[in-house]
């Protein structure tokens, strides 16, 4: 049986709890809603992207602890990223919650957010932890179709 | 000292004797995650007596073959025993005539055919139907659609933050465009159940006909069609120990012999040609091509069972136990019910503070709890109580006191993990 504090890990609780950059930028030139209409969460992602830059990037909504916390903690890592090294790091989280990757290996890079290797153990929260970053990903690319997990 | 009354309660209780009725369940013996099952999601689906699945199996063993057009000894088989089922439901919710009864997939199919057959013939632009705020999406959307299409207008019956329906705003809806009152018999959601037969007969004093979406009542209480005059009535089969893909609509005569059929195909014609065809009588005329046969016949299996335990002893065990888990739930600390009305049944919904459906959900499956989360494809009355979701236990006669302990336990984790 997984254990349960491996899934709800004390980062994930202090996300959920404090959500950072859960605010709407009066600057955000680019944002995407997205919505999992199995359990209602509903989240939008704002970014200001200057020069392929992710300058600032932000969340409001509303959902799980693991999708909260998920959502804060990806606006604490992409800050700052180029538009490259943001697919990169996707691909790499998408990969570890997924469980394409071991959960030790998939570590390189994606720093705190290791902490969501917990999530693999539970295949229908897997959407819980991906909502905002498929969101992210839809607002860098300018998608203007509320993105669905089903 | 005890009342009469208190100890004619509890020998009701000891008389249902649930560690034997647990027994003709065979997927209640399963451990998950190394824990015994405790399965409160009976408002999605209920699990299936070993009589039920025998009646599957034997199906496909000994008597697999198409009904209504073999002259086979197979399929005379097949075709006596499908509509044996159609014999057993008539008598089970007491209809008058066995052509009442019309098989469909579920309650969803059945609600879809009255919205084509019956309100799409007789729907004029500025018509009105009247539904309820607390309707599952399947009593919501194939109005919307039928509406949409003809013009007419969907109107909603309001209710109070217990989740009881306003009789008083209700009958003032009622007026002289009302074409069809369709409400839910008891909430999914909610676990409300509707003061349905004043609802009918104040439609009925102006003529309109009500259909009642029975899904989360017949598998709980007695339902007889004669004592509630309704004109439709839609219950799907998985809910009530039966399997998937078969339900049931019952229509009054009348109504089901002047409307047009649902679906063209096989079995539901007298006779074909390229410039006629003449409709089969009802209720084949709704029942177009090849049905769930296997289903049909084991939800006769299922109704047996039912009737043997007796739908009044069910009430009785079910409503002791909906007591007593609503008297743990209130010692729970940070737990509220959402869903309180006076007249309830099966249902409890609930919110823990702080802590969001799905991963009140996700501990209690750990536990060994299979409960319900999300909005219980009822968005609208999520939006009344301004939530996006709900957890849900759901309870059947096979569950125990010391499942609902299991429950209450369940639910002090989750609030410990989110201290």
């Amino acid at each position: 049986m997984p254990d349960l504090r491996e899934l709800y890990q004390e980062v994930i609780l202090d996300h959920h709890k404090r959500p950072r950059n859960c605010r709407r930028p009066d600057d955000a030139n680019k944002h995407a809603d997205g919505f999992n209409p199995l359990c209602g969460d509903k989240v939008t992602v704002f970014v200001r992207v200057e020069d392929g830059v992710v300058r600032d990037i932000a969340f409001q909504g509303s959902g799980c602890a693991i999708s909260t916390a998920s959502a804060s903690m990806m606006t604490e890592s992409l800050k700052g990223k180029s538009e490259a090294e943001v697919l990169e790091i996707f691909n790499r989280f998408h990969d570890l919650v997924t469980g394409k990757t071991p959960a030790d290996a998939g570590t390189s890079g994606l720093g705190k957010l290791v902490v969501f290797a917990g999530v693999r153990k539970y295949p229908v929260r897997v959407k819980c932890a991906t909502l905002a970053w498929h969101t992210m990903r839809a607002a860098l690319e300018g998608r203007q179709e509320t993105v669905a997990t089903e | 000292m005890k009342t009469a009354a208190e100890i004619s309660q509890s020998e009701k209780r000891l008389a249902f004797d649930v560690e034997k009725i647990r027994c003709d369940f065979p997927i209640l013996k399963q451990k998950v995650y190394g824990k015994p099952l405790v399965y409160l999601d009976n408002a999605a689906t209920s699990q299936k007596p070993q009589s039920v699945i025998d009646a599957l199996v034997r199906f496909y063993t000994d008597d697999c073959s198409n009904i209504h057009r073999g002259v086979h000894l197979l399929s005379e088989r097949a075709t006596k025993a499908y509509e044996d089922t159609r014999t057993k439901v008539q008598r089970f919710i007491n209809a008058a005539d066995e052509k009442e009864i019309v098989f469909v997939r579920g309650a969803t199919e059945g609600i879809n055919l009255v919205a084509q057959s019956y309100a799409r013939p007789v729907l004029a632009p500025g018509d009105e139907i009247l539904i309820s705020a607390m309707e599952h999406h399947s009593n919501i959307v194939p109005w919307q659609i039928i509406c949409q299409e003809k013009g007419a207008r969907l109107r909603v019956i309001p209710m109070n933050q217990r989740g009881e329906l306003k009789l008083d705003e209700y009958e003032a809806q009622l007026g002289p465009r009302t074409r069809l009152v369709a409400v839910t018999h008891v909430s999914n959601a909610l676990g409300t159940v509707n003061p349905v037969r004043r609802i009918i007969e104040l439609a009925h004093q102006r003529n309109i006909p009500v259909l009642l979406d029975g899904a989360q009542a017949v598998p709980h209480m007695k339902t007889d069609m004669a004592q509630l005059d309704c004109d439709f009535y839609a219950f799907s089969g998985h809910k009530m120990y039966g399997p998937t893909g078969i339900g049931v609509l019952y229509g009054k005569t009348h109504l089901l012999e002047a409307m047009p059929p649902y679906q063209g195909g096989g079995d539901m014609i007298g006779s074909v040609t390229f410039e006629k065809t003449i409709y089969n009588r009802i209720p084949y005329k709704f029942e177009a091509g090849t049905p769930s046969i296997a289903a049909g016949i084991a939800l006769g299996a299922a109704i047996d069972y039912l009737q043997e335990l007796g739908m009044d002893r069910i009430a009785a065990y079910e409503h002791d136990l909906l007591e007593y888990a609503t008297e743990a739930f209130a010692r729970l600390a940070r737990v509220r019910l959402i869903g309180t009305a006076k007249e309830k049944a099966s249902v409890l919904s609930f919110v823990v503070e702080g802590v969001h459906p799905h991963d009140v959900g996700t501990i209690l499956d750990q536990e060994g709890i299979a409960i319900r989360t999300g909005h219980h494809c009822a968005q609208p009355v999520m939006d009344f109580f301004g939530l996006p979701a709900t957890a849900r236990a759901s309870l059947a006669f096979y569950n125990t006191r010391e499942e609902i302990d299991a429950l209450a336990a369940g639910i002090r984790k989750v609030t410990e993990v989110f201290s």
